[in-house]
């Protein structure tokens, strides 16, 4: 079988590629496996989705033929904090600093839907110090949504006793935090 | 530790036995952590590197840490140590790749018992990692979230309510976790199934690797199932889904060598005899067909066909028949050609010194 990317060689490395729930077969010459460095095992180390994101980045901007004639070029927006572009940021697949995920902020939610599976919000775990305060608003926001479940069932001693409870996360909240 | 004692021997991930070990080889689990204030590895200085060192090194040598059970690491500066101890960490891999090609700037806290290791300033300014021997999912989230939670106790994590843990990749953001075990398939290989089986799975964010040689054969029958989605999916969700999907495979896989023992018994004892021979007398071998024999040799002991060997064969073998372990051993620089040679010398001292019998 020939190398998918080159088309000229013999493939020698396959793999099989789970995404999703969606299954390719993935078939490389040994040069171009080596080229693209994250199909070659290594049982220790992560799948790189470099070029993968590259790939779904580079669609984002117009893809590898660059901007359609006539089209406006886009403005450039960059990171305050560490100076990374985004058009950077589409090439290396990297970001910058923290900040960049808000300095890019609305532009990176279909990127990291088609990432992650349709999720752009975290779930999991919050970190003890920095995450205090979240984490008590994320508890207020839950028993808020529970109040109201409690309310249309009529089951208003249980409501009351919900209403203390976010009373009092809240006056934690407002006094500092942790 | 000194560095030493790192370099010198198998690490307990490889000489340990761990629950399922006759299919599951090891359990993975790595955290991507950034401190606030820093820019990523990418941008960073070499002064803000440094400072990126420092302050692990503050925080795993602080005293709430130990006392907490964080335990003993030892932090070491990349490039201080010689490129073959930076290969052989490599190679048991308590450091990536990616870390032996910006050795400079980074650095690896080991912890003693090599089971815990953090890279610092690889793609991320932390990848902590939890390596375990057979199947043990909850046990390595365990260790790992412990291990976090005491270095979060010293470090600001850049982190946000809606994105998560901020990592350097947009494929990390979230719960930056990246979860693996290594399985072992010679009877799905063999018996034709493992494609069918592997993509029957359809599991949501699980990914299945596992490279092959030519034709169908996969080198070592070693395959690496590990989760890909980190946004949007709690961590002991992603942990329980692979856990499951691993007991799945564990399954068709023991179904499997039972057929195979069953219907083919005598061809299966043959490939497993010759590889025995093979690996006890010859006298150059590839890294590609050492790890096919060996694959062959463990499946021998699992089924019970070679008996006086430790399953663990397998797992130790991989990694001191690399090429920096060999040079190593031998103390001087190797050829690639030498290499085959000492490979072959290596395999069969460990082959024949023991009580392997067929
Ligand atoms: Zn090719
Ligand atoms: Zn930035």
């Amino acid at each position: 079988m020939l190398c998918q990317r080159c088309q000229q060689r013999d493939s020698t490395v396959h793999f099989t590629k789970i995404l999703n729930g969606e299954k390719s077969e993935i078939h490389l010459c040994e040069t171009c496996a080596r080229e693209n460095g994250e199909f070659m095992i290594k049982p220790g180390e992560d799948f790189s989705f470099h070029n993968l994101l590259s790939g779904l980045l580079g669609f984002e901007n117009g893809g590898a033929f660059g901007q359609i004639a006539g089209m406006q070029k886009p403005q450039i927006t960059r990171c305050n904090t560490c100076g990374l572009s985004y058009q950077q940021f589409a090439e290396l697949g990297r970001f910058g600093c923290a900040d960049c995920y808000h300095s890019f902020g609305p532009r990176l939610e279909p990127l990291l839907r088609r990432i992650h599976g349709g999720a752009t919000a975290h779930t999991g775990k919050v970190p003890h110090r920095a995450g205090g305060i979240i984490k008590k608003r994320l508890q207020i926001e839950s028993l808020r949504s529970e109040l109201q479940q409690k309310i249309q069932l009529e089951q208003f001693e249980e409501a009351a006793t919900l209403r203390d409870r976010i009373r009092e996360l809240e006056q934690q909240s407002e006094a500092g935090g942790n | 530790m000194p560095i030493h004692d790192f370099v010198q021997d198998t690490s307990r991930w490889m000489s340990d036995e761990g629950p399922y070990s006759d299919i599951v080889i090891s359990t993975r689990i790595r955290l991507a952590r950034n401190l606030i204030e820093h820019p990523f590895p990418m941008l960073q200085s070499e002064h803000q590197a440094d400072e990126v060192i420092e302050r692990v090194r503050a925080a795993i040598g602080s005293p709430e840490f130990a006392e907490q059970g964080g335990g003993n690491f030892e932090l070491i500066q990349l490039d201080t140590i010689t490129g073959l101890d930076l290969k052989t960490l490599e190679e048991k891999y308590l450091i990536s790749s990616t870390m032996v090609e910006h050795a400079t700037r980074g650095a690896a806290a080991i912890r003693e018992d090599e089971l815990v290791s953090i890279m610092i300033n690889e793609e991320d300014h932390l990848r902590l990692q939890v390596l375990l021997p057979g199947l043990q999912l909850a046990e390595a989230w365990e260790t790992a979230t412990r291990v976090d939670d005491l270095l979060e106790a010293k470090l600001n994590y850049a982190f946000d309510e809606r994105f998560g843990y901020l990592t350097a990749c947009p494929t990390n953001v979230g719960t930056g976790i990246r979860a693996s075990v290594m399985l072992h398939l010679p009877a799905l290989v063999a018996t034709g199934q493992i494609n069918r089986v592997l993509s029957a799975l359809g599991q949501v964010g699980l990914i299945v690797r596992g490279v092959h040689g030519e034709g169908t054969e996969a080198i070592g029958n070693l395959f690496q199932l590990s989760n890909q989605i980190t946004l949007g999916v709690p961590e002991e969700e992603v942990i329980q889904s692979l856990e499951s999907v691993a007991q799945k495979i564990i399954e068709h896989e023991s179904q499997a060598r039972t057929y195979l023992m069953q219907e083919s018994r005598e061809d299966i004892e043959d490939r497993i005899a010759r590889s025995f021979g093979i690996l006890a007398y010859a006298r150059r071998l590839s890294a590609k067909e050492t790890m096919q024999r060996l694959s062959d040799i463990r499946l021998g002991i699992d089924l019970g066909v070679i008996k006086g060997i430790s399953k663990n064969i397998l797992k130790e073998l991989m990694v001191m028949t690399q090429p920096a372990f060999l040079q190593r051993k031998s103390g001087v620089a190797l050829a690639p050609g030498e290499r085959d040679f000492r490979r072959a010398e290596l395999v069969r001292d460990k082959l024949r010194s023991g009580a392997g019998h067929i």
